[in-house]
Order: C-alpha cells, then sequence, then structure tokens
C-alpha cells in the first residue's frame, strides 16, 4: 500500500524531459522571430501589437496549467501516490509565473494603448483572480509542514480554485457587459498572419511550460528521493531525529 | 480463530521530521491489558492515536480486530474508546450535555441514556448541570470516563489514566479496564507509574528510541509479541 | 441516514449552545460589523446618491469582512481541549462534522445580518422595508456560499499558526463571484432593476451555492483527518 515501505523510491528523470528542453530551446526564438517576420506591424498600433504573441499564449498555458493542478490533483486524493502531488504542486508554480506574465504584459500594453496601467477587462480581471487563488495554494502549501497533510490540504484547495476558474469568468464577463465598458477583444479581428504567428507562438510556449513543469516535478522527485535516503538512515540509527 | 484485538506491523510515523516511531510491532490478543511505559515524549500517545484511526502511520500497517485502521476505519471505529489527555470535554456544555452530545454523535438516542447513573458512578452527580468550564484537571477526565461507561468499547484506549486522578479514580479506571477485559475486550493503558497498573496490566511494552521492547516488571509477567 | 441526520443536529446544537452560552463572539462580530457601516460612511462621506450606488458594495463587504471571524472560532473549540479527535474517533460519515458545523454558521452568520442589514438601512437610508422579501432572498443565498467556503477553508486554516492570515487569503479570491453576483442583486432591489438582471444574478448565486457545497462536500474528509 504505502510504496515507501519497499526503501527509497528511485526517481528517474523522464525521457522525454531532455528532448523537451531542447525543443523548447529552439522553438521559442524561433516563434519570435516568426511572429515580426510574417506578421506586419499593426495599422494602429505598429510593433506594440507583437506583445499578444506572449501574453496570449502565456495565458493559455497558464489556464491549461490550472487543470492541470485540478487533475493531478484529484489523482492524488484518489490514490495517495505523493507522485501526483509533486507535479500539482510543480504545475502551480510555473502557472502562477505565467499568469503574472500575463498580466504584466496587459498592463505593459494597456499603458500606450489605453493611457492606463489596469482596466477592468474581463479576461484580465479573472486572470488577476485566477493569480490570487493559485498564490493561496502556494502560500497554504508553504505553512504546512507534514508532507501528507500539505498534498491533502493543497490537493482540496486546487480542485475547488479550478472549479471557480469558469464561474470567475463568466461573472466578471456579465459585471462587466452590464456596465457598458467596451470589451477590447485583442484576438478580435484578426489577419490570418496574425493567427499563425499565434498559434507558433502557442506551440512554442507550451513546449516551454511542459519543459518547466517537467523539471520543476523532477526536482521535487529528487528532493523526496533525498528526503527517502535521509528517512533510512534515520529509521535504522538508534536515534530517531533527522 | 478470532482476530487478534491490535495487530501492528513495522508501523512508523514521523512529524514533519521527527521520526516519533521507528518500527512497532505489536500484537494484542481479546481479554489482554497491556501497560505501555515509555518516557515522555516517547511515542505513547503518538501509538495510541495510530490504533484509534485517527492518525495515518507513515509506514506499515494496524488492524484492529481484523480491520485495517485506514481503509476500513468505519468498521474500526465503532470498536474503539479513548481516554485522551485532554478529554475532547467542550467547556460551554454541562457535564450532562457533553455525554449527550457524545451519544448522539455515536448515534445513540440519549433519551433513555443513564446519564445520571454514570455521573454517579464517576462522582460529578452534583455536577451534572454545571459547566465544564469551572472543572479540574480531575473532574474533566471522570466525565471523559462516563463517556466511555456510558458506551463501553471493545478495545479501550487509556493515555495515562492515572494521571489527575485520585485513588478513588484510580480504582475507578482499573475496575473498568478489568471489566472491558473480562467481557472479551482488551485495553491498552499508557503509564509512568507501573505500579498501579501491575493491578490490572497483564504485559507491559515499553517504547524507546521509537521502537518496542517487552520488559519484564515486578509483578507483571513480560510477554513477546504473541503470548 | 437517520443516524447522520442525527449526528448533524448534535454538531449544530453543540456549537449554537456554546455561543448562546457565550455571547461573546455574536457580540464582537456584532459590534464590528456595525464599525465598519459607520467606518465606510465616514470613508465615503456624506451624500445620497453615491451611497445609492454602492450601497449593496458595501453591505456584503461588511457581511464577508466580519462574517470571516466566525470560521477560525467555529473550529477552535475543537482544537482547544483535544475535541477534534474526538470527533473523528466517533463512528459515522465525518461529512456530517461539516454540515454541522456549516450549519451552525450560516444560523450564526444571518443572525448577524439580522441585526447588521437594518443598522445599515438606517445610516445610510436604504429602502429596506419596501424590498424585504427580495433582499432576504438575496441575503440567505449569499450567506449560503460565503458560509460554504469558510467552513471549509477554515478546517484547514485553523490548524495553522498562521491562521488569521490564511482564511482571508484563500477564502476572499474564491468569493469574487459571489460578491459580483450578491452586489449585483442587491443593488438591482433596493435601487431599480434597470437592465432587468437581478433574477440572473440569483441564478449565478444559486449555482455558485450548489457547486461548492457538493465539491467542498465530497473534499472535506480528506481534509478533516489529521
Amino acid at each position: 500500500m504505502n510504496k515507501a515501505v519497499q526503501g527509497p523510491e528511485v526517481i528517474a528523470p523522464p525521457r522525454w524531459l531532455t528532448p523537451v528542453g531542447w525543443a523548447a530551446l529552439l522553438a521559442f526564438p524561433a516563434a519570435q522571430i516568426t511572429g515580426f517576420l510574417i506578421s506586419a506591424p499593426d495599422r494602429a498600433m505598429g510593433n506594440l501589437q507583437k506583445i499578444m504573441y506572449v501574453h496570449v499564449p502565456s495565458a493559455w498555458v497558464a489556464m491549461v496549467g490550472f487543470f492541470v493542478v485540478f487533475v493531478a490533483s484529484v489523482r492524488y486524493l484518489w490514490s495517495r501516490d505523493l507522485k501526483h502531488d509533486r507535479l500539482a504542486a510543480a504545475t502551480a508554480e510555473v502557472s502562477v509565473l505565467f499568469t503574472g506574465l500575463t498580466l504584466a504584459l496587459g498592463s505593459i500594453w494597456g499603458r500606450p494603448t489605453w493611457g492606463i496601467w489596469w482596466t477592468w477587462d474581463p479576461r484580465l480581471t479573472s486572470t488577476a483572480i485566477m493569480l490570487l487563488i493559485y498564490v493561496a495554494y502556494l502560500a497554504l502549501r508553504s505553512f504546512t509542514e507534514d508532507e501528507e497533510r500539505r498534498a491533502r490540504w493543497s490537493a482540496a484547495v486546487g480542485i475547488l480554485g479550478f472549479l471557480n476558474v469558469p464561474i470567475v469568468y463568466f461573472s466578471v464577463k456579465w459585471w462587466r457587459t452590464l456596465h457598458q465598458v467596451q470589451t477590447v477583444d485583442v484576438t478580435g479581428a484578426i489577419g490570418s498572419a496574425y493567427a499563425i504567428s499565434l498559434l507558433i507562438n502557442s506551440i512554442a510556449f507550451m513546449i516551454l511550460f511542459a519543459w518547466l513543469v517537467g523539471l520543476r516535478t523532477q526536482l521535487a522527485g529528487l528532493e523526496r528521493q533525498r528526503e527517502a535516503w535521509l528517512e533510512e538512515q534515520a529509521l535504522s540509527r538508534s536515534d530517531a531525529h533527522v | 480463530m478470532s482476530n487478534p484485538a491490535v495487530l501492528a506491523a513495522g508501523v512508523a510515523r514521523r512529524f514533519g521530521r521527527r521520526w516519533v516511531l521507528r518500527g512497532i510491532d505489536l500484537a494484542i490478543q481479546p481479554g489482554q491489558v497491556v501497560a505501555l511505559t515509555g518516557r515522555n515524549g516517547s511515542g505513547k500517545t503518538t501509538l495510541l492515536r495510530l490504533i484509534a484511526s485517527i492518525l495515518r502511520p507513515t509506514r506499515g500497517e494496524i488492524q484492529v480486530f481484523g480491520f485495517h485502521t485506514i481503509r476500513e476505519g468505519a468498521s474500526v471505529r465503532p470498536l474503539v474508546g479513548m481516554l485522551a489527555h485532554n478529554a475532547g470535554i467542550y467547556d460551554d456544555l454541562t457535564a450532562a450535555e457533553n455525554l449527550v452530545f457524545a451519544l448522539r454523535m455515536a448515534g445513540h438516542s440519549a433519551r433513555r441514556a443513564p446519564i445520571s447513573e454514570v455521573l454517579d458512578r464517576v462522582g460529578l452527580t452534583s455536577f451534572e448541570f454545571e459547566r465544564v468550564r469551572g472543572f479540574s484537571a480531575g473532574m474533566r477526565r471522570r466525565l471523559g470516563l462516563a463517556r466511555l461507561l456510558l458506551r463501553p468499547p471493545r478495545l479501550l484506549l487509556l493515555d495515562e489514566p492515572y494521571a489527575s486522578f485520585d485513588q478513588d479514580g484510580i480504582e475507578l479506571v482499573n475496575e473498568f479496564a478489568a471489566r472491558i477485559r473480562d467481557e472479551g475486550g482488551a485495553v491498552i493503558l499508557s503509564t509512568h507509574d507501573i505500579g498501579r497498573a501491575a493491578v490490572v496490566a497483564d504485559r507491559r511494552a515499553h517504547i524507546a528510541d521509537g521502537l518496542l521492547g517487552e520488559q519484564a516488571i515486578p509483578g507483571v509477567p513480560a510477554a513477546g509479541g504473541q503470548p | 441516514m437517520n443516524a447522520e441526520i442525527q449526528r448533524v443536529g448534535a454538531i449544530v446544537w453543540k456549537d449554537l449552545t456554546a455561543e448562546r452560552r457565550t455571547k461573546a463572539n455574536f457580540n464582537s462580530v456584532v459590534f464590528l460589523a456595525g464599525m465598519i457601516l459607520l467606518l465606510f460612511g465616514f470613508a465615503i462621506g456624506p451624500g445620497g446618491e453615491i451611497i445609492d450606488a454602492i450601497s449593496g458594495g458595501v453591505l456584503w463587504l461588511t457581511v464577508l469582512f466580519s462574517g470571516v471571524l466566525s470560521f477560525n472560532r467555529s473550529y477552535e473549540q475543537e482544537l482547544e481541549n483535544g475535541a477534534l479527535e474526538m470527533l473523528l474517533l466517533y463512528p459515522g460519515d465525518r461529512r456530517a462534522i461539516f454540515v454541522g458545523k456549516l450549519l451552525a454558521n450560516l444560523f450564526f452568520v444571518l443572525l448577524v445580518e439580522v441585526v447588521m442589514v437594518p443598522l445599515a438601512a438606517l445610516l445610510y437610508d436604504l429602502p429596506l422595508w419596501a424590498h424585504i422579501g427580495p433582499l432576504a432572498l438575496v441575503l440567505v443565498l449569499g450567506t449560503i456560499g460565503f458560509v460554504t467556503l469558510g467552513t471549509f477553508y477554515a478546517a484547514m486554516a485553523s490548524r495553522l499558526r498562521a491562521r488569521e492570515v490564511m482564511l482571508p487569503l484563500l477564502l476572499f479570491p474564491m468569493l469574487v463571484p459571489l460578491l459580483v453576483g450578491a452586489v449585483q442583486a442587491t443593488g438591482g432591489i433596493l435601487h431599480g432593476d434597470l437592465m432587468g438582471s437581478t433574477a440572473s444574478w440569483l441564478k449565478l448565486l444559486v449555482v455558485f451555492d450548489v457547486i461548492f457545497f457538493v465539491a467542498a462536500l465530497l473534499a472535506f474528509e480528506h481534509i478533516i483527518e489529521d
């Protein structure tokens, strides 16, 4: 039942990790270059519009990340296997990073476009709320010492947090519609060159995201392995302290 | 053959980085009273909580009357009664109300329960309708004992049952432990005071360094893993 | 099933009896709510139109900021004397603990609102009595969702050393849809529903309540064990 009983678990790095790392290293600059070369500067915004090639994909991968946290959390509670917890924690960290990036880029884009750093646009606002929810998730993890309790509690928070994603989005959207503030749809009115660049960038971001999550999960696995090794030491020594 | 009352195999428990228990093997048969000894912080309370199914072992597993404490916790809990250090009594309820609450939580009706009789047995008759807030430590533990008397468990876990009890209270505890034993249940009691436990205990198990050893003590025959 | 209802009832009875005996929490929460209402008044300044526009927001922020204090307290009495351990040792479904605590907290927060809302109406000259029925509906629906998540997150936060910080940190971002819906519905009821959207906001509150009640109920067993 408890896998740790058979001695220190050996966590090998997944075989896909290194190739994906290389792919990310190649795809990311390639996508950026494509973005600048194949799509002409926007008529109204000029090259400022290129921020969208980073802003939109990072929002998308963060959302995918929150879904991964949800699935991993459910699987942890189901199996009580800590590897799912490590995946959830790693994905949450990387997703928070990309959510922060999304917000920062949105701000940088908004300032010259609308003359303001922040707008209560539904997507931007929902993203900010998701950031708060998952920062709380990470804070809870850092305040909980016992690893098994931490895994259970943060899984619960990860599940409820994800259930809130659509509710937050639609409530904020209706709320803004009601106040008749124009929603600026940044993906609307797109040319095909724009769409292609966005697609390529999204794929590059996805690869980068997968690599970062894989790396972070692997690191957590190694930390666990070290713990397991220390546990063996402690259990076989006469002194029960690590 | 009936299941052992408690069967623990390789049980270890860690809190943060500290291993409180490192590998406990223990078998207790119905009809036995085991005295659990060890220094402060040696893990006596942790072991009792693990057996009661309110803690998960980090490693190893425990069965209580054949039921796995984690996978079949719902079957274990009705069999186990525990008198903890902190009796788990609510300060703002009266003594009688605390017992009514315990009965209802256990799924019993409180209507015809012998609450007054039980409070009389533990010497709290005149405090039946008083709030617990003013109770001394000894009175709280008497109330905790009353709760167990209302619904005698098959496996009785007593954590330091002799602490904060007077002579009369200690006799009450021993009497109750003997009754559970005679009815085919089992009792584990943790104590520093092996002399007092010697009256009822059949065996003594000693925890040191997170491991269990059985020692011979005057008046109590030591026993191996199997009696 | 009957045994579970009995357990839920026992928890509600126990929590409310303890609360009724001390009244310390009720008094302090009501006092705090009144103070927040006054402070909002000072922050906004006198004058009818602004108040009309934001009274729903003021009302709900006051509910949230004062109500949040009641959730950790609900578990404190379990942690004080090792009572949680006993609760976990009782046979039967541990979700009964959640439902019982939720109902006790719901009763408590609604009772605070019974004092607070008329006070708000008095201070801000709100047309309370003309709309008492619909307003009560919004308050109940909003409070159910608030208390459901509050009871759930406090089961974790109350056992942390940083409990005063962790509970709002976990709880408030989750409550954004509830806050938006409740404030819009309240505003619509009190000051005229120009867009005809109040019914939709009420539906949002119902959806929020149902989704999170079910989710919290299913997850509770995993967080209450030690």
